[in-house]
């Protein structure tokens, strides 16, 4: 009992060092000069605040990569940006901060689409123009931000179309023969799935030979977007196309088409068009296993600093400004994986 | 006559009848609907079919809610950490193995340290939840949130992939084996826990100590080493469970590995007609329970239920099983049938 007692305060002492742990590297807000705001400085470069979802995906982590080196202090900015680690209040708190600062310009990354309403008056108050990045926020008055930056995912729906005509064509296959298809769609109701959903479909109409035989949710997880395409092998023996809503869906998608015995990728019988084009895609795509994948470009750096500059200019910006997005060929992979942020 | 009332009598009582016809009925449906659905066939030199997948799939369920099922009967509180639990080794094994081209270190370490973090993990609850009698939710609400936590801290925060191919052997298929690999492990640990329970006396001891602790207490069991082992076995199962499902896809997802699944163990353990309150179990009960989850949703996909719809028609569906098995219905029946019994003596009387 004694030796038991001791062992579990051992475990205990273990459990707590490791929680420990987790908070420490956490904490730090990830700033880049914080520590002066002198206000004659200020009046040489322009002062940007950042506020930053957090550091949940590699495609964020290429989000913020993207605007540290884009608001660099040669080319005179001065760039502060705040890491929320996923917390809304925390957000508030930093753009209070940054209002209180009187940085020149706030570029936010909402957490979530509601609550931004008090705050964001409060930056308009003082004058302070609000760039919104990746996420759009839900408000009555427009008024409250300057311009939005993200991506169009009705696009990327209809880039995947264009791509698939070409990825068939170069397969040579004609235009009569019937083409099968399947979708993995994303998490339900999230704006990239609708988006991408709704933009293939639109597009898919032009083509009478393609046929939807079926969509199901693979909410975005390698292991459900595998489950989902176990289940459409079976229940659709002669599918053409995939139509993964994004990369780690797609990679499901590889292992339960390999293990049913059929191939795919550009020299297989399995067409697949993945979207998003991250770092193992490409890989993926250079192992033959995926046909073609669209880009969501998360390096929204450039297009902030655009606006920012016609802004400084004095001229007006369009609210909806879309970030320039791509479309890879398994072909291009290996050349362009080297160039790849992300 | 007689003899086969009481016969049916028996196999109606028995605690895996409900169960079981749940389970039918889930498959029925399909007979109707999808008759290509119990057609099983040997592709690409393995078993293939949608009855496969049900096995396969629900493996790593079955391992979990048979640990379940054991924290249920002896602390009458359910361990709603295993999902995290299960991640946490996810990635304690992915990072003995390393993301290189061939393993980092021999791979029998990383199928043992994760298992050895799932028992840290189970004692920490166990120990919470046996010595310092915090409610089981609460205690197991801690690893719930933080195991994901430090999943995360071992990852980096990245997804993480195994480059070889022998690393997905244990969650698809040996070479040469045509049945699915994690269909051993879970039969492994069924067996295990089966002859475990019914050659040891720890059967009764997990009952009489969900029943009433302080009266095993005083009858000379240790009510708080019991409950204790029970959490441990919980999390060293959901830790397998874990092992199971990084091996499927070759890769640590740390946010999403075993996301929501304490939620369907829990609710295998009450399909297999287990009360969430404590004392008595029946370990197959579970297992039949967890079948019936995974059955339910590979009959959706088999049905074509749009993406959207999918979650109403699984409510709907586990709200029959749930109000099937309660005690009410079951008196129904008997109000009924004695009824008709009285009837027809009434009637045979004139």
């Amino acid at each position: 009992m004694r030796i038991f007692k001791k062992t579990a305060a051992v475990i205990l002492a273990i459990m707590m060092f490791m929680s420990l742990a987790g908070c420490g590297n956490n904490k730090a807000p990830v700033s880049n000069d914080s520590s002066d705001t002198g206000t004659d400085e200020k009046s040489k470069s322009i002062y940007v605040g950042f506020v930053q979802v957090g550091a949940e995906s590699d495609w964020r982590m290429a989000n913020t990569k993207s605007m540290q080196e884009t608001f660099t202090e040669a080319k005179g900015y001065k760039f502060e940006m705040v890491d929320a680690q996923q917390k809304t209040d925390k957000q508030i708190t930093a753009i209070r901060d940054f209002i209180q600062k009187d940085v020149d310009y706030i570029v936010l990354a909402p957490n979530t689409e509601a609550g931004w309403d008090t705050v964001l008056g409060e930056a308009k108050a003082a004058g302070i123009p609000v760039i919104i990045v990746d996420r759009m926020i839900q408000t009555n008055d427009n008024s409250l931000f300057t311009a939005w930056v993200g991506s169009n995912f009705k696009q990327e729906g209809y880039d995947a179309v264009t791509a698939l005509e070409n990825v068939l064509k170069s397969k040579g296959i004609p235009d009569t023969q019937e083409i099968n298809i399947v979708t993995l769609q994303g998490t339900m109701g999230s704006s990239a799935q609708i988006g991408r959903t709704d933009g293939f479909a639109e597009k898919m109409a032009a083509h009478k030979n393609w046929k939807m035989l079926d969509k199901q949710s693979g909410d975005f997880t390698q292991e459900k977007g595998q489950e989902v395409m176990e289940s459409f092998l079976k229940s659709y023996p002669d599918i053409d196309v995939v139509i993964s809503e994004n990369d780690n869906m797609s990679f499901g998608a590889v292992k339960a088409i390999k293990a049913a015995g059929k191939t795919c990728g550009p020299k297989g019988d399995i067409t697949i068009v993945s979207f998003d084009a991250v770092h193992a895609a490409f890989e993926a795509m250079i192992a033959g296993d995926i046909d073609v994948d669209v880009e969501c470009n998360p390096l929204h750096g450039p297009r902030v600093e655009k606006l920012i500059k016609a802004l400084e200019a004095g001229e007006s910006v369009d609210k909806i400004a879309y970030v320039d997005e791509d479309v890879f060929y398994a072909k291009d992979a290996a050349s362009i994986i080297g160039k790849r942020a992300y | 006559m007689k003899k086969s009332n009481i016969k049916s009598k028996h196999i109606i009582n028995h605690p895996l009848f409900l169960p079981l016809v749940c389970l039918l009925l889930v498959l029925i449906v399909n007979l109707i609907q999808t008759p290509s659905f119990f057609k099983i066939t040997i592709q690409n030199g393995v078993l293939y079919g949608f009855i496969i997948d049900i096995i396969n799939r629900s493996s790593g369920l079955i391992i979990m809610a048979v640990g379940m099922t054991l924290v249920v009967a002896s602390s009458g509180g359910t361990d709603i950490s295993v999902g995290a639990v299960s991640a946490l080794a996810g990635a304690v094994c992915v990072a003995v193995l390393g993301t290189g081209e061939s393993y980092r270190m021999p791979y029998i370490i990383s199928l043992l340290l994760p298992l050895i973090a799932g028992m840290v993990c189970g004692a920490f609850n166990g120990f919470l939840v046996s010595y310092m009698r915090v409610q089981p939710m609460v205690a197991t609400l801690i690893l719930f949130t933080a195991g994901r936590g430090i999943a995360q801290l071992i990852t980096g925060s990245f997804i993480l992939y195994v480059k070889p191919v022998q690393f997905q052997y244990l969650g698809s298929f040996l070479p040469n084996v045509p049945i699915p690999t994690p269909c051993f492990v879970a039969t492994f640990v069924i067996l295990i826990t089966w002859l475990t329970l019914k050659y040891t006396s720890l059967n009764m001891f997990i009952q009489s100590v969900g029943i009433n602790p302080k009266a095993s207490h005083l009858v000379g069991l240790n009510s708080k080493m019991i409950t204790f082992f029970t959490y441990v076995f919980c999390s060293v199962c959901a830790a397998g469970a874990g092992l199971i499902s990084v091996s499927r896809t070759a890769s640590i997802d740390a946010n999403n590995v075993g996301l929501n699944v304490e939620l369907d163990a829990i609710l295998a353990v009450a399909i297999g007609g287990n009360s969430l309150s404590g004392g008595k179990f029946s370990l197959f009960g579970s297992v039949i329970g967890a079948i019936t989850i995974q059955a339910l949703t590979t009959t959706l996909y088999a049905m074509h239920v749009s993406a959207d719809q999918l979650p109403l028609y699984k409510a709907i569906v586990v709200i029959i099983i749930v109000a099937l098995q309660s005690p009410e219905p079951k008196r129904w029946y008997y109000m009924i049938k004695s009824g008709i019994s009285s009837g027809r003596s009434a009637r045979e009387a004139n």
